[in-house]
């Protein structure tokens, strides 16, 4: 069967099972988006590129399947490179489908001509320059296979115009040889040596922590992680990019550990005599500075990508698996540490001495912002999906939020782009229709992605946005206030400008702001209320709150900071 | 004050690490861009690097390169390779196992007062004298790359017109293995 190279392309991702592309079209592209209107494929006309990018990896992060992103080449595909880095650096699966020029002008400085495959090869897991119409379901079939396998990544497909518009006899790989990808073997046997040897080291343990990274959600791991823990006893900490991963209730769980950690899960890293890695990469927001980092523990770290070893702590034992593969030959060895009665009886006191707090909240205002996430929260049915943006809100967020079940806690952690938040959730709602998507968002990362709210009431795609608006570059103006002595440069944004009510009421969306913890309460109300537009509300919060616990950048966890209120005697 | 000299790195720092990796990758557009990029974006230094279509298949191409330990551990360095989707194998040469050999070639200067110590040198290390005219003689050696070293020393007494030296290529030497 002869088709176009764009047929080919939209039939490629519909054997893929793509039900959602999210993009913009434009002149390199404009082939491949006459077949989409055949096609059984939803696409979401984003209103930034950038927008498509974050929507295809809330979607990723919400559903566990690969997001698609579609745009034209030049400033179309540049304005999607924040998003495809923002993937790499959190490992999440991303299709991103580029225009190119004809191929006869590659090289030529044509009209909206960029080298987007020599931008994105450092920010890729791969990339493809398709060199052949015939190749086109090739490169597909390699790029979904390449984005969810192994750690799973970003993969770009960049089309020439004229391969998209010149025939193809249909054909679709059918094995994983006809991929044509030689180097590529993500998975390698569990290697039994390395498995007995950790579970030599978990036997001589007094003091373990489970140290729960994204790739526990990569690799679907959370029930495994769950019988092991329970099992094992051993206490459990979860990254940002893990939460979710083990239940926020469960007795057991101490928390985000790192710069905004939890007390307890900070000083249960230090104090640990075995540190269990599972899909974590000694992140320096969590190791603070890395010598102190756990001085005392030896380390068994469990990844699939075998180039995470002894890249930042040398691991007394790595095992290169999915966390989940791992944790279950762990479980068949019964690997099991000493007893845990004087472990956990340390670890209560921290728990009871340092627990999370923040100030009373003040009835007539400026609100705390740890209040209302909590009064959010509170209100919000089991199973809700919260996105993010980053900054201060981000932290308060993962702190003050209970996350429950993987898939419900999407934000920007490795790269913390600012702007996440609002197409991330949009993109999670499209994926899980069926659930309730807030994004706690700050008011600086709204006005970087705001304008997808007209997409999300477009496509009706009702999800809620709450502004913690503090008037500044929040997280900025804690560290000038902190470390330069109260020298705010550049951080001041306005509580008024913009309108936020107004501005969501131009988007189409129900805009609601609230001043006091009555209004507060009532919008909230309001907003659970709406489920067929797009919420925003603006709330007010107090511009000088803080996050803590805090550890100062390269400092020592030991050196960790907590509210003024827990201050004197032992810090 | 006189602005100071452009930063070059750290000129007098002789690696003494020197690592061989061989390299098999896909034989496609942009595969050496990659090797590059990778090492320039994760501050691996790159001391020589050579690349030929490999043995018996125009689908692969051998890119030896040799990398200075000391910038990076070697396994940082072959693990981050190693997830380039288009290296297919990584063999890591140990310098005391390796048969390494590099191509000089180099035109000298010369008048009658001093060719004939300049053709002592050549014959005595074995380098071949390919082109020749009144003024110069251009010479090849190929070599270890200490007699590379050695050879490129002893031209020094000599007025150099241009020197160009390919980097190494390596193969274990029969009986060792090299590790994957
Ligand atoms: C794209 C981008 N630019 C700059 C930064 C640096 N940065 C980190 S947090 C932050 C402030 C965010 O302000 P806001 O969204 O209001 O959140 P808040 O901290 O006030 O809660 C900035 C500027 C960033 N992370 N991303
Ligand atoms: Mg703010």
């Amino acid at each position: 069967m002869q088709i176009t190279g764009a047929q080919a392309l939209i039939k490629s991702l519909e054997q893929q099972g793509v039900e959602t592309i999210f993009g913009l079209p434009g002149g390199a592209i404009l082939p491949v988006y006459d077949p989409l209107i055949d096609s059984t494929i939803r696409h979401i006309l984003v209103r930034h590129e950038q927008g498509a990018g974050h929507m295809a990896e809330g979607y990723a992060l919400a559903t566990g399947r690969p997001g698609v992103a579609m745009v034209t080449s030049g400033p179309g595909a540049t304005n999607i490179v924040t998003p495809i880095g923002n993937a790499h650096m959190d490992s999440t699966p991303l299709i991103v489908i580029t225009g190119q020029v004809a191929s006869a002008s590659i090289g030529t400085d044509a009209f909206q001509e960029c080298d987007i495959t020599g931008i994105t090869m450092g920010i890729t897991k791969h990339n493809f320059l398709v060199k052949s119409a015939q190749e086109i379901p090739r490169a597909v079939a390699a790029a979904f296979h390449l984005a969810t396998t192994g750690r799973p990544g970003p993969v770009l497909i960049d089309v020439p115009k004229d391969l998209a518009q010149s025939m193809m006899d249909w054909w679709y790989p059918t094995t994983i040889e006809e991929y044509d990808l030689p180097g590529y073997r993500p998975e390698v046997a569990l290697d039994e040596e390395a498995v007995a040897r950790a579970v030599q080291l978990i036997s001589q343990s007094e003091r373990p922590v489970l140290y729960v990274g994204g790739g526990t959600l990569k690799s679907h791991a959370s029930r495994e992680l769950l019988a092991f823990a329970e099992r094992t006893r051993m206490p459990v900490v979860t990254t940002l990019m893990a939460r979710g991963a083990f239940p926020d209730s469960h007795e057991q769980h101490l928390g985000m550990p790192g710069m905004h950690g939890m007390y307890s899960a900070v000083t249960a890293i230090q104090r640990s005599d075995l540190l269990i890695s599972l899909g974590a990469r000694f992140d320096d927001r969590v190791t603070g500075k890395i010598p102190t980092f756990a001085a005392g523990a030896k380390v068994i770290h469990v990844d699939i990508d075998k180039a995470e070893f002894n890249k930042v702590r040398i691991a007394d034992v790595a095992i290169q698996s999915n966390v989940a593969s791992a944790l279950r030959a762990l479980d068949a060895a019964s690997a099991a540490p000493q007893n845990l009665d004087v472990w956990w009886k340390e670890i209560r006191s921290w728990q009871e001495q340092y627990p999370l707090v923040y100030d009373e909240p003040l009835a007539a205002g400026p609100l705390r912002p740890q209040h209302v996430i909590e009064a959010i929260a509170r209100d919000a049915e089991p199973g809700t999906i919260v996105t993010s943006g980053v900054g201060q809100h981000q932290m308060w967020a993962s702190q003050f939020w209970k996350f429950e079940e993987p898939g419900t806690w999407i934000n920007s952690g490795g790269a913390g782009t600012m702007g996440f938040g609002v197409p991330a959730a949009i993109g999670a709602k499209v994926g899980r229709p069926d659930r309730t998507v807030w994004c706690i968002d700050g008011d600086g990362c709204f006005q970087m992605t705001a304008q997808e709210l007209v997409t999300a009431r477009a496509e009706g795609i009702p999800i809620k946005v709450a502004i913690l608006n503090n008037a500044y570059l929040g997280m900025v103006r804690q560290w000038q206030e902190m470390f330069y002595d109260e020298r705010y440069s550049e951080v001041y944004l306005s509580a008024d400008l913009p309108d936020y009510v107004k501005w969501a009421e131009a988007m189409g969306c129900v805009g609601l702001r609230a001043t006091n913890v009555k209004e507060m309460r009532d919008v909230i109300d309001e907003a659970n209320s709406i489920n067929d537009v797009p919420v925003v509300i603006d709330f007010r919060t107090d511009s000088s709150e803080k996050v803590f616990p805090m550890v100062a950048a390269g400092a020592s966890n030991d050196d960790i900071v907590v509210h003024p209120s827990q201050r004197g005697g032992a810090k | 004050m006189t602005p100071p000299e452009p930063y070059l790195g750290v000129l007098d720092h002789t690696p003494v690490r020197h690592h061989i990796l061989s390299v098999l990758v896909e034989n496609k557009a942009g595969v050496l861009a990659r090797i590059a990029g990778l090492f320039a974006r994760r501050g691996f230094n790159i001391y020589s690097l050579a690349v030929a279509p490999a043995e018996s298949n125009a689908r692969f191409s051998r890119v030896t390169i040799v990398v200075d330990a000391e910038s990076a551990p070697l396994e940082q360095i072959v693990g981050q390779l190693d997830k380039l989707v288009n290296v297919v194998a990584i063999s890591d040469i140990a310098p005391k196992d390796a048969l390494e050999r590099e191509l000089l070639l180099a035109t000298i200067q010369t008048d009658v007062d001093n060719r004939t110590s300049l053709l002592d040198i050549i014959a005595e290390a074995r380098a071949a004298i390919v082109d020749v005219d009144a003024k110069s003689v251009t010479v090849m050696l190929a070599a270890t790359p200490k007699g590379c070293d050695d050879f490129e020393k002893a031209l020094e007494a000599f007025a150099a017109v241009e020197l160009h030296r390919t980097g190494r290529v390596a193969l274990p030497r029969l009986g060792k293995m090299a590790s994957a």
